[in-house]
C-alpha cells in the first residue's frame, strides 16, 4: 500500500544490445498487429492497423493541429487536480500526525471517503462545478487526496523508536522531532504516495471529461469513439500514455533528487559538493588539530 | 541524602569523587504488572567507567533509561549531577545499539545535530565536530553519508555526536553489540582513551563479562525477575588497558566472579 512497486533492473544482456532487443519486441508487436489486421484476422472497424493510428495521428497532431489544446486542457487539470490533492493530502496527513484527537475524529471519514467509489461522484461534482476545468480540476484532487493522505499520515507516523529517544534525551522540541526526523524520514513514503497519485489524478480528468466536457483528450476519445473512428480514438489514447509517462517520469525524478540518500551515484556527487564548499574548514580543523598532537 | 553502597561482594571503597549518579531504592514496574527493576542503589563518581551486566531482562537497559531521563522511576528516587531527574538533561548524552544516524545528513551534519537542535551551526561547531571525528579516526569522511559507512563506522559517528553534545555523562547501551569481534575491540580501546581525553563518566551497558570487566572500574552484576542489583565488582586492573591484561589471573578471577553471581540465571 505504502511503496509503489518496484521492478527490479534486469541483468545486462549478453550477445545483442539492449537496445536492438527492445526494438525487435517492439517491431515483432507492430508487424503482428499489422498482420491482424490485413489478414482480416480482426476487422479493421475494431482494431485499426497501427498505420491508420500513425497516419490518423499525423493527421490530427500535425496537419490539422487539433489535439494539442485538448492536451493542454487535459494536462492542466491533471497538473492542478494533482496540486490541490496533494496540498490537501498532506495538510490533512500532517494534522493527524500531530494531532491525536484530530486523527481519531477525522478518520472515519477518511476511511468512508476510500471505500465509496470516488468515481461516482463525479456526476455530482459536475452538477456542482459545472462544464469548465473546474469539475474536472476537483475529481482529480478527489481521486488522487487519498494515497497521498495515507502515504503521508503511515510515513510520519513510523518514526523509529531509536532515533525518537536519542532527539527526546537531546531535548527536541516537538517542532524539531517533525522537522529533523519525522518528516525526512517519511519523504521515501510521501513521494511514493505521490507518484501514485500523479497517476490517479489523470485518471480523474478523464473520467471528468467522459462525464461532461467540450474539449480536452478524454472528450476526444469520446466523440471518435461513437463516431466508429477508432485510428483517431487510438491516436488519442497514445497522447494520454504519453502524458501519463511524462507526469510519471517527472515525479520519479523529483523522487530521485528529494530522496537523494538512497541513491548512491547521487551520494557520491552531494558529498563532492559538500567537501567543494567546506574544503577551507578541514584546513582550519587541521591547523587546530596539530598542536594539541 | 547520602546514597548507600550496596556491598554484596568484597572491594568496595566509599566515592571519594563527586558523585554524578545516585540512586536510591530506585525501582520501576510496568502495568501488568512487570518488574523490571527493583530496589537500585548505586553511585556513580565523576569519571568512572562502570560496566552494567546482566542476562536479558535484568533491567539494566531499563535502568540506563531512567538515568537518562526517558522514563521517570515508580520507585526510589535518582539524582545525577546532585539534582534529582525530572526530565533529559544536557549533560547527559545516549548512545544505541543501532547508530540511530539520520541517512538524509552528511556524516558531519550529523555530528552537528546537538547544535542544529540547540538553533545554530556556527563555524567553530563545524571546526569542532571536523576535530570530534579525528578523535574517533574518520578524518576523510566528514562529508560521506551514513549509509556509505560501514557498522562500525556509523557507530564511530554516534560517538562523535555524543561527544560534541557537550554530556559529561555517557549512557551507552550495548553500543558495539552489532559489530564484529575484531572491530567492537578496537572500538573499545578507542572508548577508553577517549573517555580520558575527555574525562566522561560512563555507564556501559553489556552482556558480554569480557567487555564489561575490561573496560570498567566496577561492574555492576544485574539479575532477572525481578530485575536487581546483585553485585558490584570492582576492577583493579591499572590504566591504560591493554588486551594482554585479559590473559592476567586478576582478571580472570573477576570474570569467573561475575560469572558465579550470575550463576543461576545464564
Amino acid at each position: 500500500m505504502t511503496e509503489v512497486a518496484y521492478i527490479p533492473p534486469a541483468p545486462k544482456p549478453k550477445g545483442i544490445p539492449a537496445w536492438a532487443q527492445h526494438l525487435i519486441v517492439f517491431v515483432s508487436f507492430i508487424t503482428i498487429w499489422e498482420l491482424s489486421v490485413s489478414n482480416q484476422w480482426v476487422s479493421a472497424l475494431i482494431l485499426p492497423s497501427p498505420f491508420a493510428v500513425a497516419a490518423a495521428w499525423w493527421d490530427l497532431a500535425i496537419v490539422k493541429r487539433l489535439i494539442w489544446d485538448d492536451f493542454a486542457i487535459t494536462l492542466t487539470e491533471v497538473v492542478l487536480g494533482f496540486i490541490l490533492g496533494a496540498a490537501f493530502g498532506t495538510t490533512m496527513a500532517v494534522l493527524s500526525a500531530i494531532q491525536p484527537t484530530f486523527r481519531r475524529l477525522v478518520s472515519p471519514y477518511m476511511v468512508a471517503l476510500q471505500v465509496t467509489p470516488r468515481i461516482a461522484v463525479a456526476p455530482i461534482i459536475v452538477a456542482w462545478l459545472g462544464f469548465g476545468m473546474e469539475p474536472k480540476i476537483a475529481i482529480a484532487a478527489i481521486i488522487c487526496f487519498f494515497p497521498i493522505f495515507i502515504n503521508t499520515l503511515t510515513g510520519l507516523m513510523q518514526v523509529d523508536e531509536d532515533r525518537m529517544e536519542m532527539f527526546t534525551s537531546m531535548r527536541a522540541t516537538r517542532w524539531q522531532v517533525f522537522r529533523h526526523l519525522q518528516l525526512p524520514g517519511a519523504m521515501p513514503v510521501i513521494m511514493a504516495g505521490f507518484k501514485t497519485g500523479i497517476s490517479l489524478a489523470l485518471i480523474g480528468a478523464i473520467v471528468g471529461e467522459f462525464v461532461s466536457a467540450s474539449i480536452g483528450l478524454g472528450v476526444m476519445i469520446q466523440r471518435f469513439s461513437y463516431q466508429l473512428l477508432l485510428a483517431e480514438a487510438f491516436a488519442c489514447l497514445i497522447m494520454l500514455t504519453v502524458m501519463g509517462l511524462l507526469l510519471y517520469g517527472a515525479a520519479a525524478v523529483a523522487d530521485r533528487y528529494v530522496v537523494f540518500w538512497k541513491h548512491d551515484t547521487l551520494l557520491a556527487s552531494f558529498s563532492a559538493r559538500l567537501r567543494a564548499k567546506y574544503a577551507d574548514l578541514l584546513t582550519g580543523s587541521r591547523a587546530q588539530a596539530q598542536p594539541a598532537e | 541524602m547520602t546514597a548507600t553502597v550496596k556491598k554484596l561482594r568484597e572491594g568496595e571503597q566509599p566515592m571519594h569523587r563527586t558523585e554524578v549518579v545516585s540512586g536510591a531504592k530506585v525501582g520501576m514496574t510496568f502495568p501488568g504488572p512487570v518488574i523490571a527493576l527493583e530496589d537500585a542503589t548505586f553511585t556513580i563518581g565523576k569519571g568512572e567507567f562502570v560496566s552494567l551486566i546482566g542476562p536479558s531482562g535484568c533491567g539494566k537497559s531499563t535502568l540506563l533509561r531512567i538515568v537518562a531521563g526517558l522514563i521517570t522511576p515508580t520507585g526510589g528516587q535518582i539524582k545525577t549531577f546532585g539534582a534529582p531527574m525530572v526530565a533529559p538533561r544536557p549533560e547527559i548524552g545516549m548512545m544505541f545499539q543501532r547508530a540511530t544516524l539520520l541517512e538524509w545528513k552528511s556524516v558531519l551534519d550529523n555530528v552537528l545535530l546537538p547544535n542544529t537542535l540547540a538553533g545554530s551551526v556556527t563555524r567553530a561547531d563545524r571546526v569542532r565536530a571536523i576535530d570530534l571525528l579525528h578523535l574517533v579516526g574518520l578524518q576523510g569522511f566528514e562529508f560521506a553519508f551514513p549509509r556509505q559507512l560501514s557498522g562500525g563506522m556509523q557507530q564511530r559517528v554516534a560517538l562523535a555526536r555524543l561527544l560534541n553534545s557537550g554530556a559529561e555523562l555517557l549512557l551507552l547501551d550495548e553500543p558495539f553489540g552489532a559489530l564484529d569481534e575484531f572491530t567492537r575491540e578496537r572500538l573499545n580501546l578507542e572508548l577508553m582513551r577517549i573517555q580520558t581525553q575527555v574525562n566522561a563518566t560512563i555507564m556501559f551497558v553489556t552482556h558480554n563479562i569480557q567487555e564489561a570487566v575490561f573496560l570498567a572500574d566496577r561492574v555492576f552484576v544485574m539479575t532477572p525477575r525481578p530485575g536487581r542489583l546483585a553485585a558490584e565488582v570492582k576492577v583493579d586492573l591499572p590504566r591504560p588497558r591493554t588486551i594482554e591484561m585479559m590473559k592476567s589471573p586478576e582478571f580472570n578471577d573477576i570474570t569467573f566472579n561475575i560469572r558465579d553471581t550470575l550463576g543461576g540465571f545464564i
